[in-house]
């Protein structure tokens, strides 16, 4: 296999990653609206909380999409 | 249709001196991230000296530095308790360096011939940053509480025969903590920028090649920019508050030891 279609099959395969933590960033969201809702008054002082936890799912989100930039555009 | 040109997203978040393209091996040179860090230097200082009038009833630039430094003061007063007062400065200047820095980053300053460079963009800046906050927790714990600091890596109340399993489980994770904490803002500048630059690529390319495709795949890419200009603003300034949460939380680890 050459070279160049490796790096394009490669960097869709670590793609699939920001699929993930797109999923995961929906979950802390959902939840969070979820507890919320049942409980408002207890919601505001959750934010913190909240995105931390956002912040761990974004992140490795972001992770993938830099591996797969780091590998379409590597020479 | 004109040959597409290869795009390099990775060409913006070279460091080199001013008026060249290549970083010497010399210590001394003025590169162009030095020179945007002075930049964000001077936009915080007109900023915040902005807001140093102290009128009795702030008008609305006063009013802004007065929230702003209020919303971090709140950040460590509710993660560390009353005596996170101490440790406001650092939380607020690497919260305020991070948020001008993201934003100095995005905004178009391209139109006017200058070449933007996003500080944040590079883990020399945000490591550092990092390693500044964990210098000062591990500081702060150690001047506190001595060696008895170590009890962090054991929870209140585990079991015996748990704690073998979890000090070195709670060991790792403490270790990992400086790097996940300074590769946040990184990654997040560095994925956001790589983003604008290869759809800005697309609208120049689609309008080279022409045609309903050329022109519509142009459009196209020029909404998703818009769009992406305006998530990496919000971005910028979600990854600014939560390094100076983060900071908060572990230094309040250090401050309250359990």
């Amino acid at each position: 296999m050459e070279l160049a279609s490796a790096q394009v099959i490669g960097a869709g395969l670590a793609a699939i990653g920001v699929g993930a933590a797109a999923a995961g960033v929906g979950y802390v969201f959902g939840s969070f609206l979820q507890g919320a809702l049942r409980n408002p008054s207890a919601a505001g002082g959750q934010t913190g909380t909240l995105y931390i936890g956002f912040a761990a799912a974004e992140l490795l989100g972001l992770m993938a999409f830099a591996v797969a930039m780091i590998i379409l555009y590597a020479r | 249709m004109a040959a597409a040109t290869k795009i390099d997203p990775m060409h913006q978040f070279q460091i080199a001196p001013i008026g060249s393209e290549t970083l010497e091996a010399s210590p001394f040179l003025f590169t162009n991230s030095a020179l945007w860090m002075l930049i964000v230097l001077g936009a915080i200082l007109v900023f915040m000296w902005g807001g140093f009038r102290r009128q009795l009833v702030p008008g609305r630039w006063q009013a802004a530095v007065e929230g702003l430094t209020g919303f971090v003061d709140n950040i460590t007063r509710a993660n560390i308790g009353p005596e996170g007062r101490k440790y406001l400065p650092w939380v607020f200047t690497a919260f305020i360096f991070i948020l001008a820095a993201n934003w100095m980053g995005a905004m178009p300053f391209a139109i006017l011939g200058a070449h933007p460079f996003t500080v944040t963009s590079q883990f020399t800046i945000t490591g550092m940053l990092s390693i500044i906050s964990f210098a000062i927790v591990l500081g702060v714990g150690f001047w506190k509480h001595g060696l008895h600091f170590f009890s962090l890596f054991v929870p209140k109340g585990t079991p015996l025969a748990l704690k073998f399993i979890v000090a070195p489980i709670e060991f790792v994770s403490f270790l990992v903590r400086p790097f996940s904490l300074g590769l946040r803002p990184f990654i997040a500048m560095f994925a956001g920028h790589i983003l604008l630059e290869v759809f800005g690529n697309f609208v120049v390319q689609g309008l080279n090649a022409g045609g309903a495709m050329g022109y519509g795949v142009s459009l196209l890419a020029f909404v998703f920019v818009i769009f992406v200009a305006a998530l990496e603003l919000l971005v910028g300034a979600i990854q600014a508050f939560v390094f100076a949460l983060l900071t908060a939380l572990y230094i309040n680890d250090a401050v309250n030891l359990h």
